[in-house]
């Protein structure tokens, strides 16, 4: 008897603990971010989609086509070509798609690339509705963004 | 309350819970035969979510399978990561630099605190309450903050490398992470008033889903399971490995064999990670991350591995064969999530549906890591 | 003769309409208070997007509801299915004709008031049993057969509560509840210490049971969404689902009526000072916020040990109450 009525006292103030948690916490600021008005920015490491850096200078991707990318990636998305160049020294890029619908965000493209021409993109709003649409022509986007 | 289930000869019939059911946290099928409330026989069937990840380990060479790792438990991806990355590098011979065993030994722990914050409010969601959940994932956010600006990912992190890890930490992460031990440590006084002494809560967790020892050691449950049962096996301290036995602390266990006892072991070690998370960050070495010389297409000689690591959910192991060739003749994953489920067909015979799905919840079972 | 006749016509759908829209202002806006209040609760922002504050989120809810396609599985009860919504909802409502909003403001005032109330919020259990079994879904089925346990063992306590205080007040009739508890809040029912020194706990017994008849958390065996899916509202869409949302904000909102009226004053105000509808809306909404705030503090209780707090602690100390009530009586 004595226990039960020590219990149900005991029981009653841990649950006047737990409301007066609640209520103080409807007073804190909200730590939520508003997403469509307000985004996080993302870290510097954040590993997006990868995409073409260019030269400074020239304006031109600073790929050498030496296809390490390619066979470092472990699900196959990526896919580049390239020709001789004019001036006969290397190769120039002609063309890199890179098929999201297959890529698991793993960086190793990057990580093998040499010549640092690969690198992540802070994009994380991609959302399709059409398959196509998931394979990326980076050449395209690093000459658009240039 | 529990049915005598042997000398049942009434009517039952069969729930399914799952493969979409809020309780299973994912695409867990458990087929229950049901006499009123109380469960009869509960029959896992898995294989909804199985993506061969060990014949891919077995195809692929031993760098291109690295990403998938974070892809079997993916609430504590870093561990899975560890135990693989650790395994080949045992097998080939290959030293890591005592700053990224130190840096692996953050992560990771920051991995397990983050884990068992967000098992804390799954397992009150599925008790009914939904407040806590959003409180640990306020506190869960630090860490996956901290973890994010270093591996660049939230969730499967792919960050260690055979070697060593991928980038080495900066300032900003070793004063992050200090900050976040000693709000982690200032929280915990809320959940305890919160959660642990909520009437509610005990009630639903004291005595309730009793397993013990013995039945754990023979399904070969490990981790908060069998450790909430009073067996003090922990990987870390049974066979250290990494930079663990440089760090003191404590392995929780309790005796209570019942939720509460899972649950106290859980709280207990995200107290005990703080202590070594504060060790190491003091301790940490300068020095490379990386090996020296290890090459980039790995071919380890002829040999047998088996590396075992402390998941946030019991004993992971990775076993590896190799034959000297690119890929791994041989990839055994051994997830601690399988043999913990196993245990709940036994328990929970003659239970009642809500203390069984506490019990189920109290497991802490991660479905991709089930069904790998 | 005829304008008497007229005017009461007039009285009647005045009423009518006056209610419905009280209920469904109600049954809208306590779902936008609850998906706010528990957002403030858990650091989130709620709704925001519809309107200033997201305040005609309600409207934007009700639309989603009406055009959704209200789907009817093979092996339903069709009659029954779509029987069990408005059996739930209707006695809620009918309730509300008997609540004294203010000193002239009650749509009848019965004799009887009270007994009603509760023989028409008896009939809830009745309406989402008949919703679970027409489901023809296990999940339905066995939260239907908890309701109907869990609303008779709540059914008790709070009726033995009631006898107390009507055997204080002496009177079933609402409007006549709230005038004896005129004067001040040292006059309202749950601090009449004079009359029964349990007053307060039989208030916070009430309350208990309050958020037990309703169906409320921690005492949400109908829905217990991590352990049956939906309860007995798995079935349901579309609007049919609406109904039952619409039941369970106005039987909340009946239930703390009641609650207000027979403990808290009704609408008298606490210092004696300009009674009227707007004290008795402060307490009602007050009392309803605390429900919310109930909610999104603790997790579900068990089914046995719900029914064991109400037969081994509820009945018990209910019973107790109506004794020493009567010994009160008797002796001072």
């Amino acid at each position: 008897m004595r226990n039960t009525i020590q219990e149900i006292i005991s029981g009653a103030y841990s649950l006047a603990v737990g409301m007066k948690i609640t209520i103080c916490n409807l007073f804190r600021p909200t730590v939520t971010l508003h997403y469509p008005h307000e985004s996080a920015t993302m870290p510097a490491r954040f590993r997006g989609h990868v995409e073409l850096a260019c030269d400074p200078e020239t304006g031109k991707p600073k790929c050498v086509v030496c296809m390490a990318c390619q066979r470092a990636c472990p699900s196959g998305c990526i896919s580049l070509d390239g020709q001789k160049s004019e001036s006969g020294k290397g190769k120039v890029l002609t063309a890199y798609s890179l098929d999201f619908s297959l890529c698991s965000l793993c960086g190793l493209c990057v990580e093998s690339c040499k010549f640092d021409a690969l690198r992540f993109s802070k994009q994380y709003n991609l959302a399709f509705t059409r398959r196509e649409e998931c394979t990326f022509n980076l050449l395209e986007r690093a000459q658009v963004k240039k | 309350m529990s049915l005598d289930v042997q000398n049942l000869d009434r009517e039952t019939f069969v729930v399914n819970l799952g493969p979409q059911h809020p309780a299973t946290h994912g695409v867990l099928r458990i087929k229950l035969t049901m006499d009123g409330e109380y469960i009869v026989d509960a029959e896992p069937v898995l294989g909804y979510i199985h993506r061969m990840h060990e014949k891919m380990g077995e195809n692929r060479s031993y760098a291109k399978f690295l990403p998938n790792m974070g892809r079997m438990d993916y609430v504590a991806a870093l561990f899975n990561s560890h135990g693989y990355v650790a395994a080949v590098e045992r097998l080939a011979g290959i030293t890591v630099p005592e700053r990224a065993e130190f840096i692996r030994v953050i992560t990771c722990e920051l991995n397990r605190v983050a884990s068992h914050l967000l098992w804390l409010g799954a397992y009150l969601i599925d008790l009914g309450g939904f407040t806590p959940m959003l409180y640990a994932f306020d506190d869960r956010e630090m860490i996956l903050d901290l973890l994010e600006a270093v591996t660049g990912a939230r969730l499967t992190f792919c960050y260690f490398r055979f070697g060593g890890v991928a980038n080495d930490v900066d300032e900003n992460f070793v004063s992050g992470t200090r900050v976040f031990v000693a709000r982690m440590r200032s929280r915990m006084p809320m959940y305890e008033a919160f959660v642990s002494k909520n009437i509610i809560f005990r009630k639903r967790c004291e005595g309730i889903g009793v397993i013990s020892a013995e039945t754990c050691r023979r399904y070969g449950a490990t981790g908060p399971v069998i450790r909430g049962s009073g067996v003090a096996y922990d990987v870390r301290k049974a066979e250290p490995y990494s930079a663990y036995p440089r760090f003191q602390f404590n392995v929780a266990v309790s005796d209570l064999c019942d939720n509460m006892g899972r649950y106290r072991v859980r709280v207990d070690e995200i107290v005990e990670s703080l202590r070594i998370i504060e060790q190491a960050i003091d301790q940490l070495p300068g020095g490379p991350v990386m090996a020296e010389k290890v090459p980039r297409s790995l071919k380890p000689p002829k040999g047998d591995c088996y590396f075992n690591v402390e998941s946030a959910r019991g004993s992971f192991g990775v076993r590896v064969v190799s034959d000297a060739t690119e890929n791994a003749y041989r990839l055994k994953l051994r997830s601690p999530c399988l043999s913990n489920l196993h245990l709940f067909r036994e328990c929970s015979r003659g239970m009642l549906l809500p203390d069984a799905l506490a019990m189920l919840g109290s497991l802490d079972l991660v479905i991709p890591d089930i069904d790998r | 003769m005829r304008m008497e006749f007229v005017l009461e016509i007039a009285r009647v759908v005045l009423y009518v309409v006056g209610i419905l829209a009280f209920v469904g202002f109600n049954a809208s806006y306590l779902v936008l208070l609850e998906r706010k209040g528990s957002a403030r609760f858990q650091l989130r922002h709620g709704p925001t997007e519809v309107g200033p504050f997201g305040l005609i989120q309600p409207v934007a809810d009700a639309v989603k509801l009406l055009c959704k396609q209200i789907l009817i599985p093979k092996n339903v009860d069709v009659i029954l299915f779509f029987m069990a919504p408005i059996l739930v909802l209707l006695p809620a409502i009918l309730c509300m004709v008997t609540i004294p909003f203010g000193a002239t403001i009650a749509a009848r005032n019965f004799n009887l008031g009270l007994l009603m109330v509760f023989a028409f919020a008896a009939f809830n259990v009745f309406g989402i049993l008949i919703g679970g079994w027409a489901s023809h879904n296990k999940y339905a089925n066995l939260a239907a057969a908890r309701v109907v346990a869990q609303n008779i063992a709540y059914e008790i306590p709070t009726l033995l509560i009631v006898v107390a205080v009507v055997m204080v007040t002496g009177t079933f009739n609402l409007q006549e509840i709230v005038a004896q508890q005129a004067g001040g809040f040292w006059r309202w029912n749950i601090l009449r210490l004079d009359l029964n020194p349990l007053q307060p706990v039989a208030f916070l017994m009430y309350f208990i049971c309050l958020l037990a008849e309703t169906n409320r958390a921690p005492f949400d065996m109908v829905e217990a969404e991590s352990e049956l899916v939906a309860g007995a509202y798995t079935e349901y869409s579309g609007m049919t689902f609406g109904v039952f949302f619409m039941a369970e904000y106005t039987n909340i909102v009946l239930g703390c009526c009641v609650a207000t009226v027979l403990f808290l004053g009704g609408w008298q105000c606490p210092f004696g000072l300009v009674p009227g509808p707007h004290w008795f809306l402060l307490k009602m909404y007050a009392l309803c916020f605390t429900v919310i705030w109930v909610r999104w503090s603790f997790p579900r209780v068990q089914f046995y040990n719900l029914l064991n707090l109400s037969w081994k602690i509820l009945i018990p100390v209910s019973l107790a109450n109506i004794i020493l009530t009567a010994l009160m009586l008797k002796v001072f």
